[in-house]
C-alpha cells in the first residue's frame, strides 16, 4: 500500500483550456515544496492530484498547506479494488480518526467513479458501514452530523481517508504573471504581498534602504520577511534600492509637509522601473485607506499618478486588526514588530498634507532632478536571492 | 582596506590572541570535567584553580571567595537575589542607585515583586550619588546595598570609600554589593579594604570571551544559590564549570593586572584627546557625565542628529560606537542613565558613547577627529528644519 496525499484544487478546475497550464504549475509548486523532504511524485486523475510522499507525512502536510491553489488535502492510502481489503482499510481509518480527534458517530461516504467496480456507492456505504459497526465497540452511525466521515473513492484503485486538512486556496504562484511589491519592514506590506501571491502572482519585492538613516538591521528584517514569504513561493529576488540620496534631496529641497507623498512618488517610480526590468505587470503596496495621512484617496491619487501600471492595494478592505491577524497567520508579524527604525518613521512630517492636489505636488517636485536621482538609485540597487533558508550563498545557513 | 576603529569596548571587547590561545588549549587539550576523578579532570581543575587565584590576587582576596558564573548578568542576579533571599527574615529593604545596569535594576524589580522594598538613590549632573542620601535612606530593615563602580554609559565613578564610611557607621549588618563590570581591570579595586561583600565581574569587557563572569563573595556572607544541581563552586553555582572561559578570563585578568596602571593612564590620555578634540571641532557637542571619570568611557551629545543615524553613518567610515548603551539600543525608550542626569530629550537621543580599550592608539583617535565633524555636519543638514 502506498502512502498518498490527495490534493483538491477547486477553483483551477474551472479554467477551461488553460487547465493544463494551471495544473502543471500547481504540480511543479507541490514538487518544489516537497523537495526538502526528498520530493514527491504527482499524478493527476479527474479533479484530483495524488502525491506520493516519502518520509514524514505531517511534515509534508505542513509544507503543502502553504501551496496556493490547494483547497484541501487528505492523507490516504491506495489499495486494490478488493472489497475485503477496502473493508479492512476503512476500519483502520475509522480507528485512526477516533484516536486522533475522538468521536462516537460515523458515516461512510463512498463514491464510485469507476463503474467497473461491482458495488455501487449505496451498496458500498451499507457494506462498509455494517463491517465497521460489527468490528468496533462504542460507535453508532449518524448520517446527518457524524463525528467522523470515512470517505471511499473507487477509481482504478480504491482510496480511503477520514481526514480533510484545509489548504490556502487561491491560484498556484506562477499562473498570473509578475508584480513588484513595495516591501517595508512594517506589518502591512508583507501581508499585501502574500495576498497577491495567493492569486497566482509571482512577486519581485523592492526595499528602499536609506543607510545611514536606516541601519543594516532594518535590511536584515526585510530579508527575514522575504524568507517567510518564500515559504509560499519558493524563492524571491529582493531588490534593495539605495534610497539615501533621494531621501536627502527631498529633505533638503522640498516642503516638509509634502515629504511623505514625494517620497512615495519616488518609490513608485523606482518600482515602476524595476517592473520594466523584470517584466512586472503591476505594483503592489501595503496601503489601506485612511490609515495614515499618506493614505487618503487624494494621497493615493497623487502617488499613483507617476506610474502607468495598475497599483494593487489588497489591504483596502481590511482593518488594522484584521491585517495583524493575517500577519500572525502568515508568520510575518513577529518579524515586523522588531523595533528598528526605517526611513518611513524618521522622515515623517510633523503636519503632513492630507488632501494634496496633483498640481501642488508636481510643483513642489520641480526643483528635483528626478530622472537623475532615479537612475542613480537604480544603478546602486542590490539584488538578493532569498529562499526560506535565507539568502542564497549564505554559507552559514546552508553550511558545509 | 578601509580603516576600522572600534570604540565600543564597553559593549564588548575583542578577545586578545594570548587569551584565545589559552581558551583553544582548554577546549582541545585540557577538555576534562573538573569533577572527574581521573587525570583529565585534575588537569581541568588545575586550570580553574589557577584562574581563581589570579582573580583573587587582583582583588586582594582569597581564592575561596571567587565564584565563576556565566557572566556579569548572572553575577548580579546571584548577588542580589542570593543575598536578599538569604537575609529576608532580618529585613526586606534594598538600596541601589538610579543609574545601575539593567541586570541590577530589573533584578531589583523582580525582588520588589517578591515583597522587597527598593530605594533608588538619585545622582547629580555628573552621575554620582550623594553619600548623605545613602545615609538617610538606611532603615533598620535595610539588608542590602548595591552600588556600581563605573557606570557603563557615562563612565562616572561612585565614591566607594565614602559609601564604605556610611555603611561602617550605620551600626547594622548590611550586605554591600558592587557591580564592577566596567571598572574591573581599569581601576584598582580592593573590596576587603572597603568592606565590600560582593563584587561582579564580566569576562568579555576585559578581552576574554563572552559567557564567563565572576562573583566575589566575602567569607561568611550568606547567599542562596540560584540553581540546584551538581553542587559545583561549593554549591553556590551548580553546573559544569566553563573551563575554557575560566582559563581565558584568568589569562585576561593576569594581563590586565600587569598592564593596568600604564594602560589606564594611556586610555585616559586618549579619552581626553578625543573629548577635547570633539568639543573643539563639533559645534554644540556636549559632554555628558564627568570630565574625569573612568579612563575609557566618554558620552557626548550631538544635538540635531539622531544617535542611531550617527552610529550608522560612522560605521560607514569604519568607526564603531554606541548610541546610549548597546543593551538599550534595541528598545526605543531613552536611556535611564542620561535621563537621571537631567538631560533634555534632544540631548539624550543624540548621545553617543565612545569606549576605549588599551589596544586603541592615537591614530584611532585622530581618525575619529578627522571624520566625525564632517559626518555630523552632513547629517545635520537632513534633520528637521
Amino acid at each position: 500500500m502506498q502512502d498518498l496525499l490527495l490534493v483538491r484544487y477547486g477553483e483551477i478546475g474551472l479554467k477551461g483550456k488553460n487547465q493544463s497550464f494551471f495544473l502543471n504549475t500547481l504540480m511543479n509548486r507541490i514538487k518544489e515544496a516537497l523537495a526538502p523532504l526528498g520530493g514527491g511524485r504527482c499524478r493527476r486523475t479527474q479533479g484530483r492530484i495524488f502525491v506520493e510522499i516519502k518520509g514524514d507525512r505531517e511534515a509534508a502536510l505542513d509544507r503543502l498547506r502553504k501551496v496556493f491553489g490547494i483547497v484541501s488535502l487528505s492523507p490516504t492510502r491506495e489499495v486494490p479494488l478488493d472489497l475485503e481489503v477496502i473493508k479492512e482499510e476503512a476500519l483502520a481509518q475509522l480507528l485512526l480518526a477516533r484516536e486522533r480527534d475522538g468521536g462516537s458517530t460515523f458515516k461512510v461516504e463512498a463514491r464510485r467513479a469507476n463503474k467497473a467496480f461491482p458495488h455501487n456507492s449505496m451498496e458500498l456505504n451499507q457494506l462498509l458501514g455494517a463491517h465497521l459497526l460489527r468490528n468496533t465497540t462504542g460507535f453508532s452511525v449518524d448520517v446527518h452530523e457524524p463525528d467522523i466521515r470515512v470517505k471511499v473513492e473507487i477509481r482504478e484503485k480504491a482510496y480511503i481517508y477520514s481526514r480533510v486538512v484545509p489548504g490556502p486556496g487561491g491560484l498556484p504562484v506562477g499562473t498570473s504573471g509578475r508584480a513588484v511589491l513595495l516591501l517595508s519592514g512594517g506589518i502591512d506590506s508583507p501581508v499585501a504581498g502574500w495576498m497577491t501571491m495567493k492569486r497566482g502572482v509571482t512577486l519581485t519585492p523592492v526595499y528602499f534602504h536609506s543607510f545611514p538613516f536606516t541601519g543594516d538591521r532594518a535590511k536584515e528584517k526585510v530579508i527575514d520577511l522575504c524568507r517567510v514569504l518564500a515559504q509560499y513561493c519558493g524563492s524571491l529576488n529582493l531588490h534593495v534600492v539605495h534610497f539615501t540620496e533621494i531621501q536627502k534631496a527631498l529633505n533638503q529641497h522640498c516642503p516638509e509637509d509634502l515629504g511623505t507623498l514625494l517620497m512615495r512618488r519616488m518609490m513608485m517610480r523606482l518600482a515602476r522601473e524595476i517592473a520594466r526590468q523584470v517584466e512586472g505587470k503591476a505594483l503592489v503596496t501595503g496601503e489601506s485607506i485612511g490609515q495614515v495621512a499618506s493614505q487618503t484617496l487624494e494621497a493615493l491619487h497623487v502617488t499613483s499618478a507617476v506610474v502607468d501600471l495598475p497599483v494593487i492595494r489588497p489591504l483596502v478592505g481590511l482593518d488594522k486588526e484584521e491585517i495583524i491577524k493575517r500577519a500572525q497567520e502568515i508568520g510575518t508579524y513577529n518579524i515586523s514588530i522588531r523595533p528598528y527604525e526605517d526611513c518611513c518613521t524618521i522622515f515623517v512630517p510633523r503636519h503632513p498634507v492630507t488632501r494634496p492636489r496633483l498640481p501642488q505636488v508636481e510643483k513642489a517636485e520641480e526643483v528635483l532632478p528626478v530622472a537623475e536621482l532615479i537612475a542613480e538609485a537604480l544603478e546602486r540597487t542590490e539584488v538578493i536571492k532569498i529562499t526560506e533558508r535565507g539568502r542564497e550563498g549564505n554559507g552559514f545557513i546552508h553550511g558545509h | 582596506m578601509e580603516r576600522e576603529v572600534y570604540l565600543d569596548n564597553s559593549a564588548t571587547t575583542r578577545v586578545r590572541e594570548e587569551v584565545a590561545a589559552v581558551v583553544l588549549e582548554a577546549m582541545t587539550r585540557q577538555y576534562g570535567n573538573p569533577s572527574s576523578l581521573h587525570r583529565k579532570g585534575i588537569e581541568a581543575e588545575r586550570l580553574v584553580q589557577g584562574a581563581r587565584e589570579i582573580i583573587a590576587r587582583s582583588l586582594g582576596v582569597k581564592g575561596e571567595e571567587i565564584y565563576f558564573t556565566s557572566g556579569g548578568t548572572e553575577a548580579n542576579n546571584l548577588a542580589l537575589k542570593g543575598a536578599a533571599r538569604a537575609r529576608s527574615r532580618r529585613g526586606k529593604h534594598i538600596i541601589t542607585t538610579a543609574i545601575e545596569h539593567p541586570s541590577v535594576l530589573n533584578t531589583c524589580a523582580q525582588l520588589a515583586e517578591e515583597g522587597f522594598q527598593v530605594t533608588y538613590l538619585p545622582v547629580d549632573g555628573e552621575g554620582v550619588i550623594d553619600p548623605e542620601d545613602l545615609r538617610a535612606s538606611i532603615i533598620p530593615e535595610t539588608i542590602l546595598v548595591s552600588t556600581m563602580f563605573v557606570n557603563n554609559e557615562i563612565g562616572s565613578i561612585q565614591p566607594l570609600d565614602q559609601i564604605a564610611e556610611v555603611l561602617a557607621g550605620a551600626g547594622q549588618d548590611i550586605i554591600w554589593h558592587v557591580d564592577a563590570i566596567q571598572g574591573y581591570g581599569k581601576l584598582p579595586l580592593k573590596p576587603r579594604e572597603l568592606g565590600i561583600h560582593l563584587v561582579s565581574i564580566s569576562g568579555h569587557k576585559l578581552h576574554a570571551p563572552k559567557g564567563i563572569g565572576v562573583l566575589y563573595v566575602a567569607e561568611k556572607v550568606p547567599l542562596q544559590p540560584l540553581f540546584g544541581g551538581g553542587e559545583q563552586e561549593k554549591g553556590l553555582r551548580s553546573g559544569t564549570e566553563n573551563v575554557p572561559g575560566i582559563a581565558g578570563l584568568g589569562r585576561a585578568a593576569e594581563l590586565a593586572l600587569a598592564e593596568q596602571p600604564e594602560a589606564s593612564a594611556r586610555m585616559q590620555e586618549l579619552k581626553e584627546r578625543l573629548v577635547a578634540g570633539i568639543l573643539e571641532r563639533v559645534p554644540a557637542a556636549r559632554l555628558n557625565g564627568p570630565r574625569e571619570g573612568a579612563p575609557h568611557i566618554a558620552n557626548i551629545s550631538f544635538p540635531g542628529v539622531q544617535g542611531e543615524t550617527l552610529v550608522h553613518a560612522l560605521e560607514g567610515v569604519g568607526i564603531y560606537v554606541s548610541s546610549g548603551s548597546a543593551c538599550s539600543s534595541r528598545q526605543p525608550k531613552p536611556s535611564h542613565v542620561l535621563t537621571a542626569l537631567g538631560l533634555s530629550r534632544e540631548e539624550i537621543t543624540s548621545a553617543l558613547r565612545f569606549s576605549l580599550a588599551p589596544e586603541n592608539g592615537e591614530e584611532d583617535i585622530d581618525y575619529v577627529l578627522e571624520r566625525l565633524p564632517q559626518v555630523v555636519a552632513d547629517l545635520r543638514l537632513f534633520q528637521r528644519r
